[in-house]
């Protein structure tokens, strides 16, 4: 049998150890009336037929077509280093590091980890991950909720939909409120935001760049917003934070992103990772696990679990989150990215996705009919309106080898005819003029 | 053995993977005042810089890969190899998720869809529910979309259900979880290592939305009073959840849904063999009992008439989203691919193999150890130190320590909550009996050795990279970051 060792001779004498007569004997607790009305499952396979099924399976997947899609997910270059460390056992097959004599090299590896996103993103403490970037912002209003003893929240309509879905989802028997503001042709509304926000208001909730893939400067609305105690909450892409203004310089005093594009894999969806940062006076609201650095009892550096207090194998229901397993080898894929890449080769992706981007922007709108959706600047994304259904204009192109973007209007009434066309360094000019091209013959 | 951190090791100039330059900098498409104004302040390695690193670092971690890793409730059976090729198929780890929401693009991922399809079919046939969502992507996630199910079915009953019942022996996932959705929680005391049905009984009411079981119990034994403890929670139509991270040891020896229970997570990093991860990423999938499928997440993956796999969104009653997509599907893959690999009679084997040996363990540990519930157990059980902390000042922390000294990964140590000084023994089904018997040879001359010389016993470990660590200092100091 697969993965189970034990002999038959081995199966007596542990039997026999044990003073019982069968292997069923072990199980006379489960009474008859309880015992399985039916198993039909399919019998058992060797490790080539399982994965010449798979492989099979793989093949039904157009995973080679020509892709503009973003919306949260981007498909960047993972250098081969990053697979080849992940993978080792000692990283892969570890539990949570509980037991910090035996995990210094998770330890460590989360340590620079939550170094590395704090650097990015400005704000002084990271947690070592949660989930994604959706239940990063769900957790991050959690955290607004006790820190601020208030319960309204103000979100820009640019943040994402699917975001803003997930929120609603989570928080429908918590008795919160949403005030969600209207994006303003693409652009985040930092007027309308201002206005909506009370002195009821727990927290402000933006996206940087927003789900259009329009950039902002979001100083004045947190200035704003401290200026009634609410906080400011903003999501962030980390690639691009390598160039664009960073929370903490905005005066963020929460910033949660989606660090898929950190060398992780498309994956039809996850495994991704929620990075997490925060202020100084947020620290002890943060969920799940943190790293710290301390010493031995020979006063040797090492690394720890810190501030447990706060996290459910001890606090259970008064608990900041009930997170448990996280995302740990996503957050050490994304810290083995980021030193791969280095400041320079981070800098250059996201510089390369920009140029790239308004290349693409270029092309589209010299198309007749096409026009940007905002005139707001942006990075790596960008929305236009076409002259007809994106969706019949997505559908045409995806026979043809190539998806030009998503269409906003999965998510945004009056929007059908918008196209969110993301670029990453993976798409040349070439195909970028193709696509174009391509677009011009499907309208 | 120090290993200084990437950020002292950098040398600005010093060329990693890097891309091509672009032609122009940021700042000639975006306005300057939205750039920051310096370098974040990343690593600058070559690549064999963080190769180097990083391998270092591994050495510095115990994994089922190179340690036994008896870590009970955490199921740390070995990870088959193959398992992590089928998840990195470019036709797989290559796929964008917002596909199939396309206009007609199911058609370009049927692969992916069946392979969602197909998963939540073998899930529901292993744990007799009527349906799954393969969305949430840990197990206290689970709990939590379990817990949701729960509130919108009580309230779709136009009910005020306040309470989730948690027994005293219950994970701390479990109350969190419940906490988080919105319920108080109310905690049960466990009588003779088992769910008292009289204190249920005592705290059931028309309050109560839902009572949370572990079963077999964190103490891993069987709850026998499971048929009355159904009987008196669904008297008032309050609902069973089954917290599935001891599903390893019941696998076709009973089907939760046939038992009673109508909402359940499993945790695919635990009983399907997905590899943990150093704490993640799982996947946390939960099935639900026919009553309650209008409310599970969307989207759903259903099967159309021409055999064709589509997203279905159109469920009113749904909780919603508490995914952005689908869950962790290259976790899922790996799961799928276990189920497989294994079959019908090698899941059987598997449930069978585990009791087997962690009873083996509990017979022959329990000659020098006192295990407080010594009867047949099944894939986990727990002993305790007690006595040793009395008489030598020896705790299990003390035990814990001195088997990482050994090479041996340390049980969970202090749950569940209701045994002192306990250690909570787990082996899964996947060790041979040679490492089973050096275990407990292991542990047996750390107890012996622990009464001999007790000041000895609190000294390790000392061979590892480093001794025990000073965590109030960590908590105090707050050294998080390089940079603090």
């Amino acid at each position: 049998m697969p993965y189970v060792p034990h002999t038959e001779a081995e199966v007596r004498e542990m039997l026999a150890a044990i003073g019982v007569d069968s292997i069923e004997a072990l199980f006379a607790a489960i009474k008859p009336t309880l015992r399985p009305k039916s198993f039909d499952l399919p019998p058992a396979k060797s490790e080539m037929a399982v994965t010449e099924h798979l492989e099979r399976l793989a093949g039904r997947n157009a995973a080679g077509l020509v892709s503009f899609l973003g919306a949260g997910v981007y498909d960047h270059h993972i250098p081969s280093a990053v697979d080849a460390i992940v993978s080792r056992g000692e990283f892969a097959t570890a539990y949570t590091p509980y037991q910090p004599e035996a995990s210094q090299g998770t330890l460590q590896a989360i340590f620079e980890y939550q170094t590395a996103v704090t650097r990015l993103t400005g704000l002084p403490y990271a947690n070592a991950s949660v989930y994604d970037g959706g239940s990063a912002l769900f957790e991050a209003m959690m955290m607004a909720v006790r820190a601020t003893r208030r319960t309204r929240f103000v979100v820009s309509e640019s943040v994402s939909p699917i975001y803003r879905i997930m929120l609603a989802s989570y928080t429908s028997n918590l008795n919160l409120t949403f005030v969600t503001v209207p994006h303003a042709s693409g652009a985040t509304d930092v007027e309308a935001l201002k206005a909506a926000i009370d002195t009821e208001t727990a927290a402000v909730i933006v996206q940087n760049p927003n789900f259009f893939g329009a950039v902002g400067d979001f100083s004045e609305l947190f200035a704003h917003a401290h200026g009634v105690k609410a906080l400011g909450i903003v999501s962030v892409n980390p690639v691009m934070q390598s160039v664009l203004k960073t929370p903490g310089e905005m005066g963020a005093d929460i910033c949660v992103a989606e660090g898929q594009g950190l060398g992780l894999p498309m994956s039809f969806g996850g495994p991704y990772l929620g990075v997490m940062c925060a202020s100084k006076e947020l620290v002890r609201q943060m969920p799940g696990r943190m790293v710290g650095r301390t010493v031995d009892t020979k006063g040797r550096t090492g690394y720890v679990l810190t501030l447990q207090a706060r996290e459910q194998h001890i606090r259970r229901q008064k608990a900041t989150s009930n997170i448990c397993s996280n995302q740990a080898l996503c957050a050490l894929r994304a810290l083995v990215h980021l030193c791969l890449l280095g400041e320079e080769g981070l800098t250059r992706t996201a510089g390369l996705c920009i140029e790239r981007a308004h290349y693409a922007a270029k092309r589209l709108t010299a198309l007749p009919g096409v026009r940007l959706l905002s005139e707001a600047p942006f990075a790596h994304e960008f929305a236009v309106l076409l002259p007809k259904s994106a969706f019949e204009v997505i559908d045409k192109l995806t026979a043809q080898g190539y998806v030009p973007g998503f269409p906003l209007g999965r998510y945004y009434k009056g929007l059908e005819n918008g196209l969110l066309v993301a670029v990453t360094e993976k798409r040349s000019l070439q195909d970028i003029g193709v696509m174009a091209e391509l677009i011009g013959g499907a309208l | 053995m120090t290993t200084p951190t990437v950020f002292a090791t950098s040398r600005p100039g010093r060329e990693g993977v890097w891309p091509e330059a672009p032609k122009k900098p940021a700042s000639e498409y975006i306005d300057q005042s939205l750039l920051r104004a310096k370098p974040a302040g990343l690593p600058s390695l070559s690549e064999l810089d963080v190769v180097r690193h990083f391998t270092e670092l591994s050495r510095k971690n115990f994994g089922v890969d190179g340690n036994f890793y008896p870590l009970g409730s955490c199921t740390m059976k070995y990870n088959p190899k193959f398992m992590e090729r089928v998840a990195s198929l470019p036709g797989f780890a290559g796929l964008h998720p917002v596909l199939p929401q396309l206009q007609g693009a199911g058609r370009l991922c049927q692969g992916a869809l069946e392979v969602m399809h197909e998963t939540e079919r073998m899930l529901c046939e292993i744990t007799g529910m009527a349906g799954f969502t393969l969305h949430p992507m840990a197990g206290a996630h689970g709990e939590l979309t379990g817990a949701m199910i729960i509130a919108a079915y009580h309230k779709d009953k136009g009910r005020k259900r306040t309470k989730v019942l948690c027994p005293d022996s219950a994970h701390g996932t479990n109350p969190a979880s419940a906490a988080l959705a919105g319920f108080e929680v109310v905690n049960i005391a466990s009588k003779d290592g088992m769910v008292d049905p009289e204190a249920l009984r005592a705290a059931m009411s028309e309050d109560v939305a839902a009572l949370m079981m572990t079963c077999p119990n964190t103490l891993g034994l069987f709850e026998e009073h499971l048929p009355e403890i159904v009987k008196i929670c669904h008297e008032v139509d309050a609902l069973l959840y089954y917290d599935g991270a001891n599903l390893n040891a019941i696998l076709g020896k009973m089907r939760v849904g046939d038992a009673g229970f109508d909402v359940v997570h499993l945790n695919l990093h635990k009983t399907f063999g997905t590899p943990h991860g150093g704490g993640g990423p799982g996947a946390g999938p939960v099935g639900v009992a026919e009553r309650l499928t209008p409310f599970l997440p969307i989207s759903r993956v259903i099967k159309l008439e021409d055999g064709l796999f589509s997203l279905d969104y159109d469920y009113p009653k749904s909780i919603g989203y508490v995914a952005p997509f689908y869950g962790n599907f290259g976790v899922l893959l790996k799961a799928f691919a276990y189920i497989l690999r294994l079959g019908r009679e090698g899941l059987v084997r598997v449930s069978e193999n585990a009791v087997l040996a962690a009873n083996y363990l509990r017979a022959r540990i329990g000659q020098f150890l006192e295990v407080p519930y010594d009867r047949i157990c099944m894939h986990e059980f727990v002993c305790t130190a007690a006595k040793l902390t009395e008489e030598d000042g020896v705790r299990a922390l003390d035990i814990a320590k001195a088997l990482l000294e050994r090479g041996v990964h340390a049980p969970t140590i202090y749950f569940p909550l209701i045994v002192k000084e306990c250690l909570m023994i787990e082996p899964t089904e996947t060790e041979n009996k040679e490492t089973l018997d050096a275990f407990v040879d292991t542990l047996s001359d750390i107890v012996s050795l622990a009464e001999a010389d007790p000041t000895s016993a609190t000294e390790a470990p000392r061979n590892l990279p480093v001794t025990r660590l000073d965590e109030t200092a960590a908590a105090r100091n707050m050294v998080l970051t390089d940079d603090l």
